[in-house]
């Protein structure tokens, strides 16, 4: 880093005693005035910055880490369960949210090219380009979940009890043909009434007697069910999604097997977070387009951009994992 | 030693008042919204120290309701949320911010020979948000607490009707967020500001332990803050994996929990290992022995703690195959623990020691060490375990090694380090009395502990048969002597800010370099950057009677 080597003498020159700093760590170095008083040179400050943002996404990667652990464990508990589950979220549009994605990374990489090369105008509308991208993610991720919320495709409870129009459940009616018998206290519960110990142990779900042990036993599965019969859901879910985006195809499908709600809470949990830290990004990016706007970013000093742009591209990596894992099953 | 050479012209005992730390700015807010690391550790320090407080209270109370069996002052439900606040407050607001954040804080930098820590921002938002925690317990309290168990295992965590348990998890949530901000600061810190000829191996020991435990702050909190998230979107949705009523898993939890937990004993007995390290070395005037050996042996303790939390689990249903493999690495651990043991008794032998408070802890440290170390062999066994499992003996053990170990460290850091942040020195004999109580009266709270749990006494149970009385008096008078000892420390130390002796710069003779600026330390440390020498290099400090402390004599071949 030979060209910041005048940065670090003229910093020495300066010194370091007390006039003039007051209470704040300001620093009134002419030539490099975001240097840190307690840096040496830009590139040693430079050099922190990004080691502590490469060990911030190690965070992150761990973070993520424990739910895919969780989502492994969930699956190899119950591979029928995401084998069946899968075919309900929609691929389609998955697809094009993991291309917004990845271009919305290739914005943000040219970004950061901008950024060091001093093209403010061609920056600013790299980053306008990465936010618009993050932006479509969150837009299309809302249809899906909303269709989800929907049709009752959610975690825990509310994935077997459909709502009518005026608010009350069906459940007696579709304890006959729910592939999950509800216990009969459920069909005189309602939504307003549920109490804290009947949402801890909920009726519907189907525990194999005899297994009274802490551990949840491997769901058998319907034995044998047959592919086809997913298949032919699937195809009937692709196919026609006039008919499906109305009803709760699963509420009647004999097929189902027992725990599928584990696949939807797992799957709302893992794509909740990144969601959350998608909208992060869109925050981050909208303070360097601010910042960006105003001129402060050149050759010199660019390293929030560069820290932003490691910060999106690990956002765009857990999507990367995230898409085949829940839409890409089978 | 007859013939010194010219002692060093202006001695730094009297540093003009005007440049250092302590008033450098005035007011609240120049406290609060401060970025120098030392107020940061100042900050901390009275945080965790009021936090001892408050859970010394809690312990004060169990320990009053076990002296007979059945009620004695509070009933079973209060008892649950009493225990449960104790070890909860006890492990995320005191121990494991107590050395990293507290006297890491305020040491590090200087040791280092850095002006402040890499990320001055970030070390007081960690601050805040440690404060943060501490407010989000307190709203616990208030909306009826809660009595999960410091661990919040699942399902009971999820359905409780306690009604404090979502504050409290976000609370330690929180404080997840402020370790890792802390350990992420040390790691850069560590890597990118050490100063021209401060090489990996001429760090101070104590260095070497927070970096250890800021690579287990960052890798192993992220896991517990997940995991945390799941338990609070458990409780308010209701989404059951955790739970096996829905086919969840609870033992998954567990295995989550303690991914972190194990690893964040670690967290608060390596940065105490290094402490241990400096106040050997410093007090016996003596070359540490086997230096790399206690570096790399921090190092090693850090990697296997990732690998030994299945040992918290051997009777939760884990296969005997994992079983046995988690039971052979914990044994492992015992291998760079003895090596610091061994090194730091070496270190003794022959040394001149300076039997003064920092040192009498020490000692305590290596005797309350072996015995938690020791007994933690016991638990590692899996046929022992089985029977020793939640009773008392996992009590004593993990006491003898989170109290008896890392609370005395940092105690002891605390007086080793008091002249250099406050600039006064304590009441010597004073801190050696009170040494001495919280020793024995430690050992007669724990030791018992230890009878009771091989008797199977379990753990955090209200009630007890009346055979097990005995024990619970002795432990229970045990902890009235300890917590006598502290309220002692608490009074001299208070004492020293008022009417203490001014503390010279080098009281102790160390030889690191916080130890070559005033006490207390000018705003930015260091005026010009220090010359880094071997930091376990006593040959050339002299005690000099003028300024009660110790000062560099340069030998006089140096001088040619």
């Amino acid at each position: 880093m030979s060209a910041h080597a005048p940065a670090g003498d003229h910093h020495a020159a300066d010194g370091h005693d007390d006039h003039g700093h007051g209470g704040g760590h300001g620093h009134h170095n002419a030539e490099y005035p975001f240097l840190a008083h307690h840096f040496e040179t830009p590139a040693q400050q430079f050099d922190s910055a990004k080691l502590g943002m490469w060990l911030f996404l190690v965070t992150e990667v761990l973070f993520f880490g424990a739910l895919f652990v969780g989502y492994a464990v969930l699956r190899n508990r119950y591979p029928d369960v995401f084998t069946y589950a899968s075919a309900y979220l929609d691929t389609t549009l998955g697809g094009i949210n993991t291309a917004v994605l990845i271009l919305s990374s290739l914005t943000m990489a040219m970004g950061v090219y901008f950024a060091q090369t001093g093209r403010k105008t061609a920056l600013v509308v790299c980053l306008w380009l990465t936010m618009a991208g993050a932006a479509g993610f969150m837009v299309i991720k809302y249809f899906e979940y909303t269709h989800k919320f929907h049709v009752h495709l959610v975690w825990g409870e509310g994935f077997y009890k459909p709502v009518t129009d005026d608010g009350g459940l069906q459940s007696a009616e579709l304890s006959s043909k729910a592939p999950v018998p509800l216990a009969p206290a459920q069909t005189t519960m309602s939504a307003g009434t549920v109490t804290a110990q009947q949402l801890a142990m909920p009726a519907f779900v189907q525990m194999p007697a005899g297994e009274q042990t802490a551990i949840a036993p491997p769901a058998a599965g319907p034995a044998g069910m047959a592919p086809a019969v997913i298949d032919a859901k699937a195809a009937e879910h692709a196919a026609d999604p006039a008919t499906h985006g109305d009803e709760a195809l699963h509420l009647e499908d004999a097929a189902m097997p027992p725990n599928t709600h584990l696949f939807f809470a797992i799957y709302y949990a893992m794509t909740g977070l990144h969601g959350i830290h998608v909208l992060v990004g869109m925050g981050v990016i909208g303070w360097l387009i601010v910042r960006a706007g105003r001129g402060e970013f050149g050759p010199k000093y660019y390293t929030p951009v560069d820290l932003v742009g490691l910060y999106w591209h690990i956002v765009d990596l857990v999507w990367i994992f995230l898409f085949p894992l829940f839409y890409l099953i089978d | 030693m007859t013939t010194l050479p010219a002692r060093p012209a202006a001695p730094t005992y009297d540093t003009p008042e005007s440049d250092n730390y302590l008033i450098h700015d005035k007011g609240i807010p120049s406290w609060l919204l401060t970025l120098d690391h030392k107020r940061i550790g100042v900050l901390y320090t009275v945080g965790v120290l009021l936090s001892f407080f408050v859970g010394g209270i809690f312990a004060m109370l169990v320990r009053t309701e076990l002296l007979t069996p059945g009620r004695t002052i509070i009933d079973a439900e209060t008892y649950n949320h009493f225990f449960t606040l104790h070890g909860a407050v006890m492990v995320f607001l005191v121990i494991i911010p107590s050395i990293p954040a507290a006297l890491g804080n305020f040491v590090l930098p200087i040791m280092l020979g850095a002006k402040d820590v890499a990320f001055p921002r970030l070390n007081l938002f960690s601050y805040h948000l440690w404060i943060s925690g501490a407010i989000c317990t307190v709203v616990s309290l208030v909306m009826g607490s809660f009595d999960t168990g410091w661990t919040f295992y699942t399902p009971y965590s999820t359905t409780t009707t306690a009604g404090g348990v979502i504050p409290v998890i976000v609370g330690v949530f929180i404080l997840g967020f402020s370790s890792i901000f802390t350990g992420l600061n040390f790691i850069v810190t560590i890597h990118k500001l050490r100063p021209p000829g401060m090489t990996w191996f001429r760090m101070p020991l104590f260095l070497w332990a927070l970096y250890a435990t800021a690579l287990i702050q960052v890798l192993a909190t992220p896991v517990l803050a997940i995991t945390l998230a799941l338990v609070v979107v458990e409780r308010i949705a209701n989404i059951g994996i955790f739970n096996p009523a829905m086919g969840g898993d609870p033992v998954l939890y567990q295995h989550f929990f303690w991914f972190y937990s194990h690893p964040a004993v670690y967290i608060m007995i390596v940065p105490a290992m290094g402490i241990i390290s400096e106040l050997i070395a410093v007090h016996s005037h003596r070359q540490i022995f086997g230096y790399r050996f206690i570096a790399f042996s921090s190092v090693a303790i850090a990697i296997f703690s990732f690998i030994v939390w299945g040992h918290h689990m051997f009777t939760s249903g884990q296969s005997s195959l994992m079983n046995t493999l988690f039971s052979a690495i914990s044994f492992s651990v015992a291998i760079p623990s003895a090596v610091k043991i061994f090194n730091w008794i070496c270190t003794l032998y022959k040394g001149s020691i300076s039997l003064n408070t920092p040192m009498l802890y020490a000692l305590a440290f290596i005797v309350l060490f072996t015995i938690g170390g020791l007994t933690g062999l016991h638990l590692a066994t899996l046929n022992t375990d089985v029977h020793l499992h939640d009773t008392y003996f996992v009590v004593a053990h993990f006491h003898y090694v989170m109290m008896g170990s890392a609370l005395i460290a940092m105690v002891g850091g605390l007086h080793h380090w008091w002249p250099k942040i406050t600039g006064r020195m304590y009441n010597e004999k004073l801190g050696m009395i009170a040494c001495a109580i919280v020793f024995v009266g430690f050992n007669i709270t724990f030791f018992t502990q230890f009878m009771l749990g091989s008797h199977g006494m379990p753990r955090r149970y209200y009630d007890y048969q009346p055979e097990f009385q005995i024990y619970h008096v002795i432990s229970t008078i045990g902890s009235y002597i300890m917590a006598s000892g502290f309220l002692l420390t608490a009074m001299y130390l208070v004492q020293s800010l008022v009417s203490g002796k001014r503390a010279p710069a080098n009281p102790w003779g160390g030889a690191t370099l916080e130890w070559e600026c005033a006490s207390p330390p000018p705003y930015y440390n260091f005026h010009e950057a220090p010359k880094v020498g071997d930091p376990y290099d006593f040959s050339n400090l002299h005690w000099d009677e003028r300024g009660e402390g110790y000062v560099t004599v340069k030998p006089p071949a140096a001088k040619a």
